[in-house]
């Protein structure tokens, strides 16, 4: 075992419940570096919703709230309101993040509070058995899609930034250097957060809609989907449809941060 | 010198050290951990250049590439 997982992990939860190949692990890989990096393991507060990826924290031994389906970043906000001092991060699925829970991160975006939301984003419901989520694509056959999904997918970081997230990037399974360099990023970031993982699903998206469940051939195709921005702007429109566009999509160091504003205005009212 | 290892109670088998090794380190095997998965064999452990890719794709954390230095000096 890795000495960073020795020195991070419990032991007496692992092995992790993911499926052989699922990119939620590299993920959870490129986290544990950042913090080891960082040195803040003490500080951490980390939250899960429900499902595969929002299950991830449960195994990092530091303090974890495991919440209900979506739910992870209204608790993250009223913990990070009593005690400033941590460092929030929260662990969820694309289903969890802006399907079940979309309104609580539209308006934890909005509020620009100072927390992490990382939602690794594998483009269906894994865990309850494949169903279509709000980020499968267009035409993907799913469990619930067996004709090929009828719906557009959406795009989570456009949404966190028209909803005024102030650091937004957007990195696969297939570039964890670059991952864990972006959480770093996320985690020394004062205001929201807000980083979608693409990565891969073997047993339900990889065998229905990509029809192989071999992680090494789905990390192939992540890869040959991602684009860096810096290439992507250079690019006619009609070439970057249905690819990966990765990269450090929007970054505001400028914007008040809610908890500040909330403590200023506690001073200010026992200043009257 | 590199020295790489893979736990075996924890590796799942997935074999994506495998596809990314820049140096084609690893190597398909059969010997089976007690779950019953696959291990990869470190075949050729003396082209690692320690790029570290295959300790940060690995969704288990099961490998670990250390650097030992005994080529000083000689």
């Amino acid at each position: 075992m890795h000495p960073v997982a020795e020195k991070y992990l419990r032991k007496e939860a692992l092995p992790f419940i993911f499926c052989p190949g699922c990119g939620h692990g590299t993920v959870v890989n490129a986290f544990l570096r950042a913090v080891d990096e960082l040195g803040i393991m003490e500080e951490l507060a980390l939250f899960g919703g429900i499902g595969c990826a929002s299950w991830s924290p449960v195994y990092i031994n530091t303090d974890v709230l495991h919440t209900l389906h979506g739910r992870a970043i209204p608790v993250a906000t009223g913990l990070k309101l009593a005690n400033p001092g941590r460092k929030v991060v929260v662990f969820t699925g694309d289903g969890d993040c802006v399907g079940i829970g979309g309104n609580h991160f539209l308006h934890a975006a909005r509020r620009n509070i100072d927390m992490t939301v990382i939602m690794m984003d594998n483009q269906v419901y894994g865990m309850t058995g494949g169903q279509v989520a709000p980020t499968t694509r267009t035409e993907a056959r799913t469990q619930t899609s067996p004709y090929g999904n009828p719906e557009p997918p959406i795009d989570a970081c456009a949404v966190a930034v028209s909803c005024g997230a102030t650091y937004v990037a957007r990195w696969t399974s297939a570039h964890p250097r670059e991952l864990a360099r972006a959480i770093k990023e996320a985690m020394t970031h004062k205001g929201f957060s807000f980083i979608d993982v693409v990565d891969q699903c073997p047993t339900q998206a990889g065998r229905y809609t990509h029809g192989t469940g071999d992680p090494v051939k789905l990390l192939k195709i992540i890869k040959n989907m991602s684009i860096p921005l810096a290439r992507a702007q250079k690019m006619p429109p009609e070439e970057l449809k249905g690819k990966i566009l990765v990269g450090k999509i929007h970054e505001d160091g400028a914007q008040p941060e809610l908890t500040d504003m909330i403590y200023a205005l506690m001073e200010k009212g026992k200043a009257r | 010198m590199k020295k790489i290892v893979i736990d075996e109670i924890y590796c799942k088998g997935c074999k994506l050290c495998i596809d990314q090794c820049p140096k084609n380190v690893f190597e398909n095997s059969s010997k089976r951990n007690p779950k019953g998965y696959l291990v990869p064999d470190v075949a050729r452990a003396e082209d690692c250049i320690a790029c570290l890719l295959c300790e940060m794709i690995c969704p288990d954390m099961a490998i670990t590439v250390e650097v030992v230095d005994d080529e000083k000096g000689s």
